[in-house]
């Protein structure tokens, strides 16, 4: 069975479809990248998962996390689901956290909330364990430490470590490296493969080489639609829809190397 | 921080200084001979030069600040130039009073704002929401003398359940100075609090819209308790900010409410004080006033390091 099925989703604002039809599926282990241009709808795809929605748009269609509906599931039961089973990583490090927390309790909140830890030491002692995860130097001390004492790259592997926390079966990431910069960026990505072992993961960005090097799987999104989707082999190497040619021939992607494989080219 | 705290502190203390000095000066070069008013336009010349000996207005003017700052850091602020009572000892009565007053008040204004404030910005959208809003909106509206005359009628006048005025110590009677407090400090409370809720309200508002609020929901927490655990810290700056304003006005700004329930405050000291002319005890309120709006200020700073992290300097 996959961890997320989304069916014949549906987001709207008013009589704005932001999202239409989209469907999808991600098992465990998977890594499925969404891909597309700025305002086609791939962060609103992402808040509809997590039941995140902002007041004012609606969703309709079937979303399901290990066979539970999410769509018009109520606020406290996916309140529980949220943290635990499902938790997300966003694209903004630097506003993120709360800046008049110390991060350590920010870590070991979403523990203790969903009380996958005894009681508040044990925690605080498992949200060290994890900034050491996430290599942030010296985690004990990190954890006593503001927001605001920390760089964009520290604050998205707290965020990471928070998502991470109570090991989700979806991590999602919504563009978790477009704020950072390329060597930060890089050190990120490969905390996030080195820790989504059995999680599904569905990965947001508009960078292709990133998804070329994060997933299998990658979904084309295109004015609310999934255009295209595949392993990411074929949709880089014989993209099918006009918009995906657009999107790679737009792109610093290079189709493949000298034997066969996909070749990337990094931002300078 | 302790560092930080220290040179709060020193800048406070010569804030005072410069003040004072200010004060001083100020009321040095109003026109008018404080003897000469004393002793209105038919004493003598030599009654006059007298007079000003006993006052030590003639003097000059820095042997007179000295003597008078030097008085005030005992307690004395010298004798009226009018009354010839001592202005200290009515002074700080009288400033017994306000400070009751005004404190009960705020604290009368901050537990109807917070909840209320917060609970309008969280409906904002809904029919609750928006009637907090609309009714705070009249509130601020509504003078708090008018306030004050409102709840005399009902509870004095028509319950007969509380005094309609005056003022016991509460040394003297603890329960009748309780129950005379209760109708001025609500006059004053209601109309403060409705002003602080639309605050509260924006500020709240302000915090819901925060990227860290949307994490606090991504990791499992319900919206009141994202609120509450992350929002309402961040969102007290601005809060504490309009109260320290509100907390300074209203030791003059209570002065309406001192009239309407008849109790001996400092504004009503000031107002008769500036009637009669008598400098002295306007120079002694004026400082005092200066000196407590300074040290909100300062209070008011020390809260926004405890409360906001990234403005702690070590
Ligand atoms: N709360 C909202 N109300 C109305 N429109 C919205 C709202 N949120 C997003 N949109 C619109 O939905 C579209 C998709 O947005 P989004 O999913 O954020 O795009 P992206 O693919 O860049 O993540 C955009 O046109 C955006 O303006
Ligand atoms: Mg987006």
């Amino acid at each position: 069975m996959s961890v997320l099925t989304v069916h014949g989703l549906n987001v709207s604002a008013g009589d704005a479809e932001l999202v239409r039809d989209v469907s999808f599926t991600i098992g465990k282990g998977e890594r499925v990248g969404l891909i597309g241009e700025s305002g086609s709808g791939k962060s609103v795809t992402a808040s509809a998962v997590m039941g995140l929605l902002s007041e004012e748009l609606t969703a309709s269609g079937s979303i399901t996390l290990n066979g539970k509906q999410i769509v018009g599931m109520p606020e406290r039961q996916l309140s529980r689901l949220r943290g635990r089973d499902m938790s997300m990583v966003f694209q903004e490090p630097m506003t993120a956290l709360n800046p008049a927390m110390q991060v350590g309790k920010q870590v070991a909140e979403v523990m203790s909330l969903h009380r996958t830890q005894p009681d508040r030491r044990s925690a605080r002692a498992a949200a060290v364990d994890l900034l050491g995860r996430v290599r942030l130097p010296d985690p004990q001390r990190a954890a006593k430490s503001y927001p605001h004492q920390l760089s964009g790259g520290q604050r998205q592997r707290v965020m990471l470590a928070i998502a991470l926390a109570n090991n989700p079966s979806l991590l999602i990431c919504d563009e978790p490296t477009t704020a950072l910069d390329v060597t930060v960026q890089a050190q990120i990505l490969d905390l996030i493969l080195a820790n989504t072992n059995d999680s599904a993961l569905l990965f947001i960005t508009h960078d292709l080489a990133v998804v070329a090097t994060v997933c299998e799987r990658v979904l084309v999104m295109y004015n609310g639609r999934i255009v295209e989707s595949g392993l990411v082999r074929d949709v880089f190497t014989a993209p099918e829809h006009r918009y995906t040619r657009q999107l790679l021939a737009s792109s610093d992607l290079e189709a493949t190397d000298e034997n066969g494989r996909l070749r990337t080219v990094s931002h300078d | 921080m302790i560092l930080g705290i220290a040179r709060r502190t020193a800048i406070f203390l010569v804030s005072v200084l410069a003040a004072s000095i200010a004060v001083f000066l100020f009321m040095a070069v109003l026109p008018g001979d404080p003897a000469q008013v004393a002793l209105g336009i038919n004493a003598t010349p030599e009654l006059i030069a007298r007079t000003r000996a006993e006052f030590g207005t003639d003097r000059p003017l820095t042997t007179q600040y000295f003597d008078w700052i030097g008085g005030v850091l005992t307690g004395d602020f010298g004798r009226s130039y009018v009354t010839r009572d001592l202005i200290g000892p009515q002074l700080a009565d009288r400033l017994g009073v306000t400070l009751w007053l005004v404190g009960a008040a705020m604290v009368i204004a901050v537990v109807i704002a917070v909840p209320l404030g917060s609970f309008a910005a969280v409906r904002h959208r809904k029919v609750s929401g928006t009637v907090i809003s609309g009714a705070s909106q009249l509130g601020v509206a509504v003078p708090a003398f008018l306030a004050g005359i409102l709840l005399v009628q009902v509870f004095a006048v028509q319950w007969r359940l509380l005094p309609s005025g005056g003022w016991t110590p509460p040394n003297q009677d603890f329960g009748e100075f309780l129950r005379g407090l209760v109708l001025p400090a609500l006059a004053l409370g209601l109309v403060q609090g409705a002003v602080l809720t639309r605050y509260v309200r924006s500020a709240v508002l302000d915090t819901l819209r925060e990227d860290y609020l949307r994490t606090a929901r991504a990791k499992g927490l319900m919206p009141g308790q994202a609120l509450v655990r992350h929002g309402l810290r961040n969102a007290a700056v601005p809060v504490v900010t309009v109260l320290g304003l509100q907390l300074t006005t209203l030791l003059i700004g209570a002065v309406v409410v001192e009239r309407v329930f008849v109790l001996p405050g400092l504004g009503s000291m000031l107002l008769d004080a500036v009637a009669a002319r008598d400098l002295l005890t306007v120079q002694g309120i004026v400082l005092v006033l200066v000196i407590a709006a300074l040290l909100v200020n300062f209070l008011v700073d020390l809260l926004y390091t405890v409360i906001d992290p990234r403005l702690r300097r070590s």
